[in-house]
């Protein structure tokens, strides 16, 4: 019964989203004041029904209700509360219905807080955030329903993939989805612009808390998963540059651009037609990135279960949601001018470079991942793209990019102002380099060539986010949220590179053959493997090592790294002893049983690590109080 | 041409792209191979961790398996446990091509993980993968007695190909050996002759 609600009020949603569409868009366009008054109900209405729909789908997973397949596919009685829940979107079919609950949520959120917006112009949002949403309920409920029920009933499940059973990874898809949906907002902004042929500096502050609260949930979306990761997969390893990393990576890079030229088209009223374009990108990668993911063109380490039918029908929706868009540019876009000019110092031309530097940093993202599959279409033979390529290729933008933002985020708006602070940005240069030599000298010993490179910038960037706080508290300056959050997620980035040179430059690593009582070293450590247990969880069992480590002889830290087998999928996972210490992780995971009593064991020690995770934190954080400036909230103008 | 249109335009390419690449999804396990049919490419190359020469003309008159990888590829890892068993059934002789590697990382992985290799060749600027055609670790090549390659794995060995492309195309009374786990006892079994220097 319940699967029945569920699968029938999937159907409500479907209606609902188009009825939310119709009037949306066909109300303001045919001027009939009535249909356009009716988009907002239409929102409720939509999300009632969609919140029923996955509900009823939890509650079958709390209710071990194995006569539906997708429950019996994806979860086990003996499962924990907690993963019951998550298997919801533990697999292809729950994925689209948290995704398409997101989206109405977001829309819902938008309904809300438009009042100020002129009702036309609000009403072409939801409607374009309609006609997202019935691609989507459409596609869940045609290829992908999760209420399907299962004859007979299976009297046990299958149980949920061992890699997800993880509360970093229960919280992942939620993260990301908020923030891929997030840009179907931006998206839909853009379309209703675009449909009007005005854009205008009021826009502008509409389109941006909403794009900087959606990057801000990608931001803390691909943290998790890549902390994921690098306990979870048992290398770690943090980052693989994998087709379904990409696809999360890619809209960050251009919802980042975003961010900025939004900033421009607030303050100045230029970049309108570029800003426009990358509203449209971010979100039409984002839709590209499912698209890699679910239907199997890209195989991958996260391979879901992939299916041609599902492929056709995601590029059908692609098709006619982005051919949709671009084609409204083509012949909108033109009309939008921008008549204002500015000088090469200014801020203008350092968020131009900003954005150029940061499509360029996505566009080598985007060849690499799609180089294999277009390979392969044009008859060239198989072919795989990995760290050797993505390594350079974004660095070279990136490197650039930063030295930009140390210097960039002090410039003014339609003059170079820079001299004004020339002497505070020196100085946070020099702190970063003598910051840097102490580093690559005191704390560390050796450097590659790159690393000195690495801190300085890094290190220059956080000094000189914090200059202009400091220079404002000193002077009893007002201390908006806008410069706030923009000091701490420029911070945040700066931390974020400092940790990550940190990582790749002084992680010591290396694979020891161990029998228990025996220890290998790697450089000035000790790993020594004290017992074997095996211990019993709710669903696997495991093998769990006892591992000491010490450091020039002295004990630093007591390591547990399981080897779990799950029972129902008969999978083997590796669970990593991580000491996470101020500074570094001491890291154990059990590899292969070698003959002879001896385990392979993965030792590394990783410095700074911890803070490549609490970096995009605060890049989110930034972005989050960036976003509730206070010029955003209250009551904003009326549209010009 | 109108400058505005051009982001369309990438796009419908996109489209075409993402449109074949369905079409072709289920096809992805069967990787062709320019090789298959052909002699196996001849080479000559250091043994790792030796200062002699492995000539591949060696191995003529029998079935081998050569196995590209490096310490470098997280899929060489995933797959090493099943190339341990395979070199444990001892159907064929196995040979590993070491692919731009350092020799010391290379040596300390077959040291700690276990060796299923009966030689290995140190391909350390991957110009003998070039020959081979090789596009990225692990691969696995299937040559025949005659010197042809029968057949190429593209991605790690797992118990399934193995079974069905593998030991299917090798002839009967090879693959039996693998069911019957023979002991070394075999006379027809897997000798490799590393001739120094050439």
């Amino acid at each position: 019964m319940i699967a029945e609600i569920g699968h029938f009020t999937l159907i409500l949603a479907l209606l609902a989203a188009l009825a939310q569409s119709f009037f949306g868009l066909a109300g303001p366009g045919l001027e009939r004041p009535s249909w356009t008054q009716a988009t907002r109900p239409a929102v409720w209405v939509q999300f009632l029904v969609t919140t029923l729909s996955l509900a009823m789908l939890v509650a079958v997973f709390v209710q071990n209700d194995f006569s539906v397949e997708y429950v019996a596919a994806n979860s086990n009685s003996a499962l924990p509360l907690l993963y019951r829940v998550s298997a919801v979107w533990g697999a292809h079919e729950g994925s689209l219905l948290l995704w398409a609950w997101i989206l109405v949520a977001w829309t819902l959120a938008v309904a809300l807080l438009s009042r100020s917006l002129p009702e036309p112009f609000a009403a072409r949002v939801l409607g374009v955030l309609g006609l997202i949403s019935v691609g989507f309920l459409a596609f869940t409920l045609f290829t992908s329903n999760p209420f399907l029920r299962l004859d007979p009933a299976a009297p046990d499940g299958r149980d949920l993939n061992p890699l997800l059973q993880d509360p970093a990874l229960a919280a992942h898809p939620p993260m990301l989805y908020a923030g891929y949906v997030g840009l179907a907002v931006a998206f839909a902004f853009a379309c209703a612009a675009m449909i009007e042929g005005r854009l205008d500096q009021t826009w502008a502050r509409w389109t941006r808390p909403w794009t900087t609260v959606a990057w801000a949930f990608l931001s803390i979306g691909i943290a998790l998963g890549s902390w994921w990761a690098y306990y979870e997969l048992g290398w770690g390893g943090y980052w693989f540059w994998d087709p379904v990393e990409n696809a999360s990576f890619m809209p960050w890079l251009v919802a980042t651009a975003l961010i900025h030229s939004l900033a421009v088209t607030e303050k100045r009223g230029l970049f309108k037609s570029w800003t426009l374009l990358l509203a449209i990108m971010a979100f039409s990668l984002s839709l590209l990135g499912t698209f890699l993911v679910r239907s199997g063109v890209l195989v991958s380490v996260h391979s879901f279960a992939a299916d041609p039918a599902r492929g056709m029908f995601i590029l059908a929706f692609l098709v006619i949601i982005i051919g949709g868009a671009l084609t409204l540019y083509a012949w909108r876009a033109p009309l939008l001018r921008s008549e204002a000019g500015f000088e090469f110092t200014s801020r203008e031309s350092f968020l131009l470079f900003n954005n150029i530097l940061l499509v360029v940093a996505a566009a080598a993202v985007f060849v690499g991942t799609m180089a294999p599959l277009i390979s392969d279409a044009l008859g060239l033979g198989t072919l795989s793209v990995g760290r050797q390529y993505f390594d350079p290729v974004f660095l070279l933008p990136s490197l650039p990019l930063l030295a930009l933002a140390a210097v960039g985020i002090h410039s003014g708006w339609k003059k170079g102002r820079i001299s004004d602070r020339r002497q505070s940005i020196l100085l946070a240069l020099l702190g970063g380099v003598l910051l840097t030599l102490v580093l690559v000298l005191g704390v560390w010993e050796g450097a590659k060539i790159l690393t000195p490179v690495g801190f300085a910038l890094g290190l220059w960037l956080m000094l000189s986010a914090l200059i202009d706080p400091i220079d404002r508290w000193r002077r009893k300056l007002s201390m908006t949220r806008a410069v706030i959050g923009m000091a701490i997620a420029h911070l945040g980035l700066g931390l974020f590179v400092v940790s990550i040179t940190a990582v790749e430059s002084y992680t010591s690593e290396r694979d020891l053959a161990l029998a228990v009582g025996e220890s290998g070293r790697i450089d000035q450590f000790e790993y020594r493997l004290e017992g074997l247990s095996t211990v019993e969880g709710p669903n696997y069992d495991a093998l769990r090592g006892e591992i000491r480590v010490f450091e020039n002889g002295k004990e630093i830290g007591l390591l547990h790294p399981e080897k779990r087998n799950y029972w129902v999928q008969r999978q083997v996972m590796t669970e990593a002893g991580i000491d996470i210490q101020l500074g570094r992780d001491i890291f154990a995971a059990l590899g292969e049983d070698l003959g002879a009593g001896r385990w392979s064991v993965r030792a590394q020690v990783r410095p700074l690590i911890n803070y490549v995770w609490f970096a995009a934190f605060l890049m989110a954080l930034g972005g989050v109080i960036a976003a509730t400036d206070r010029r955003y909230r209250g009551r904003p103008e009326p549209a010009a | 041409m109108n400058r505005f249109l051009l982001p369309a335009g990438v796009f419908v390419l996109l489209v075409v792209v993402l449109f074949v690449g369905i079409q072709r999804a289920p096809q992805k396990t069967v990787i062709p191979s320019a090789l298959i049919g052909k002699p196996a490419p001849a080479f000559t190359l250091p043994v790792l961790g030796s200062a002699d020469e492995f000539d591949s003309a060696s191995l003529r008159g029998q079935w081998y398996l050569l196995n590209v990888w490096g310490t470098w590829c997280p899929e060489c890892r995933n797959e090493h446990d099943m190339l341990l068993e395979i070199a444990r059934t001892d159907v064929l002789p196995m040979v590993g091509l070491n692919w731009k590697d350092d020799d010391a990382s290379a040596l300390e992985w077959l040291r700690v993980l276990g060796d299923p290799y009966d030689v290995t060749a140190a391909d350390r600027e991957g110009r003998v993968a070039i020959d081979w055609g090789v596009y990225g670790a692990p691969e696995t090549f299937l040559v025949n007695d005659l010197g042809v390659v029968v057949y190429k794995h593209v991605g790690p060995m797992t118990p399934e190909i193995w079974a069905r492309e593998f030991l299917a195309r090798l002839p009967k009374a090879s693959a039996d050996r693998s069911n019957v786990q023979a002991s070394g006892a075999d006379t027809s079994g897997a000798a490799i002759a590393i001739g120094a220097g050439s």
